[in-house]
């Protein structure tokens, strides 16, 4: 991978062609094509299993695809002789169950990684964790294990934690979908924070309103394809393809939107 | 512990209760009234604490008498008192008397204890050698994987005692330099590594597994490289699960150490032996029996307060 920080100024982020992914028998996605280009925010949505995690764990290479091609600002990033981890360096994911490091501080989680894969000194690391801790409201927690913190706080680390490596996209993977209603706001926050920044991303989500909110274009999954890509006040007033209506009227029903 | 004893919700609702009365046949629901449990309930239960320590204390010492009644009403009974707890063999057997051609069992037990130690150190880090290699994935390791799965088949189904003879009479047999020339405790501690890395590597492996896969990925995704991930993030997770069955291997470790002394190695077991064919009294064995004791119940009840901490943070994790 011969692109980095410097090829991130404009132009394509992610470039996807013809991506197939099967998990045995179970074909999760069948030929996804999509492009987001840098600074561009775009959600995923559509039912669970439709593939949107799947399709996000496989940008991130932690999942060996089946067929298809993956390009990082014109790089392509799937096939052989390809440094996962240099990959994931400029691309930070989120899960949706936190997925913390559980006999670790706050402050550990956050530092783990910038110490050990970018060498950042101990020192160097724990103040710039300090600073992305108090940005984000968890100065306080930094000493504290994940356990003690509510479910808001912990996904709210796990940004902070992907931030650390000073990605240049985020992957966002139903981040709201473990918390309780109350706390899913504080969490939605940070990242219109992180989309004011102009941060890269896609976003998995099952929250409607925001996606309407903040992404750029929406796409609609379903079978482990792209049904329906558009800006949100398209997709959302008026879906041309009737799949998508149906998945809406469904997520109506259901008093989500 | 607690989880377990929870009760099964039932089918009927009102199954479960005592004075199960409210139940009328073919009738109308009738509440039931009380939920007392037949009178003995509320009243009772404020001195359940001091009514539970009788009670416990009393049935201890009706079951201490039995045993001691069954043994000394026994016909044996005074032959046995004499020739396994006699006071006076006890403390010639803890003490030795080179002179008189036996060993010393409280000194001797000092090589089970360094034998233990430098066993407890190797296995530890051959089993994790052994349970990485067969958690490995890379298909370059295949043969080695194979390797390691032979062996923990093999020292797991092979009787310790006869790796322990194995061992320390073929080795030296081999006459090797160096190899050939080592005392029987070495081989007997090597013969201990063998054959419970094969164990502890399998609890290791428990533990490896025990870590759920999205730390791997979380790990991965930061771009730390597998061995980073499994050193920072997935073994000392994995260590801190089995660190009871860990424990309760050493405990055996510990006793098992004994067997060395079939090698002729003078450990506690085998002085203890060695005083019971000189003098004609096994209170030697009796000795060695209070020695171990005292060794592994400090490590047991170690374990147990490192379980129930475990418990504890669960508890209050799932809780939180």
């Amino acid at each position: 991978m011969s692109a980095g920080p410097a090829a991130t100024a404009g132009g394509e982020a992610v470039r996807i062609e013809g991506l197939h992914k099967s998990f045995g028998e179970n074909k999760v996605l069948t030929g996804i094509d999509l492009a987001v280009a840098s600074h561009e925010v775009v959600c995923l949505i559509g039912a669970s299993g439709s593939g949107k995690s799947t399709l996000l764990r496989c940008i991130n290479l932690l999942e060996p695809i089946d067929a298809g091609t993956v390009w990082l600002w014109g790089s392509q990033i799937t096939g052989p002789g390809i440094d996962h981890n240099k990959v994931r360096r400029y691309i930070g994911i989120v899960f949706q169950s936190f997925n913390l490091f559980p006999h670790m501080t706050v402050l550990r989680n956050v530092t783990l990684a910038p110490a050990k894969v970018l060498g950042i000194p101990k020192g160097e690391a724990e103040e710039e964790a300090r600073s992305l801790l108090r940005r984000f409201g968890l100065l306080d927690k930094a000493d504290d294990y994940p356990d003690r913190l509510s479910g808001g706080q912990q996904q709210r680390v796990a940004i902070v934690r992907a931030l650390a490596m000073k990605p240049q996209i985020m992957l966002l993977d139903e981040v709201t979908s473990a918390l309780d209603p109350e706390l899913v706001s504080e969490v939605l926050d940070v990242i219109r924070e992180l989309a004011a920044g102009g941060m890269t991303m896609l976003i998995a989500t099952h929250e409607m309103g925001f996606a309407r909110d903040i992404a750029r274009r929406v796409c609609f999954l379903e079978e482990g394809r792209i049904i329906e890509d558009a800006p949100p006040a398209e997709l959302f007033s008026n879906p041309r393809d009737e799949r998508t209506q149906r998945f809406l009227r469904r997520i109506v029903d259901a008093g989500r939107m | 512990m607690d989880d377990a004893r929870q009760p099964e919700p039932p089918v009927d609702p009102l199954a479960g209760l005592a004075g199960a009365s409210a139940r009328t046949v073919g009738g109308a629901w009738q509440p039931p009234g009380t939920f007392a449990s037949g009178g003995r309930g509320p009243k009772l239960f404020s001195a359940e604490g001091r009514r539970g320590t009788v009670i416990s204390t009393v049935s201890t010492i009706i079951v201490l008498a039995a045993l001691v009644a069954i043994f000394l009403l026994a016909p044996g009974a005074k032959a046995v008192e004499h020739a396994f707890f006699s006071p006076s063999h006890m403390w010639a057997a803890f003490i030795g008397n080179p002179k008189q051609g036996y060993y010393s069992v409280g000194a001797a037990i000092w090589l089970n204890i360094r034998m233990f130690v430098v066993a407890e150190i190797f296995i530890l880090a051959f089993a994790l050698v052994i349970a990485l290699i067969r958690q490995s994935t890379h298909p370059a390791l295949f043969p080695i994987r194979v390797i390691s799965t032979g062996y923990v088949d093999f020292f797991r189904g092979v009787p310790l005692i006869l790796v322990i003879f194995a061992i320390g009479l073929g080795v030296p047999a081999l006459n090797l330099p160096v190899v050939s020339n080592q005392s029987n405790a070495v081989y007997g501690v090597t013969a201990l590594v063998l054959s419970y890395s094969a164990y502890v590597s399998e609890v290791y492996r428990a533990g490896l597994n025990s870590v759920h896969q999205s730390q791997v990925a979380a790990a991965r995704s930061l771009g730390l490289p597998h061995w980073t991930a499994l050193r920072y993030v997935i073994l000392p997770q994995a260590v801190r699960n089995i660190i009871p069955p860990l424990l309760n291997d050493f405990i055996s470790l510990q006793k098992d150490t004994a067997l060395v002394g079939i090698l002729g190695t003078i450990e506690a077991n085998k002085a203890a032996d060695i005083y019971s064919e000189q003098v004609f009294n096994f209170s030697s064995f009796t000795v060695a029996a209070i020695l171990f004791l005292i060794l592994t119940i400090p490590l047991a009840r170690f374990t147990d307060r490192l379980i129930e901490r475990d418990r504890r943070r669960r508890l209050a994790g799932a809780a939180a």
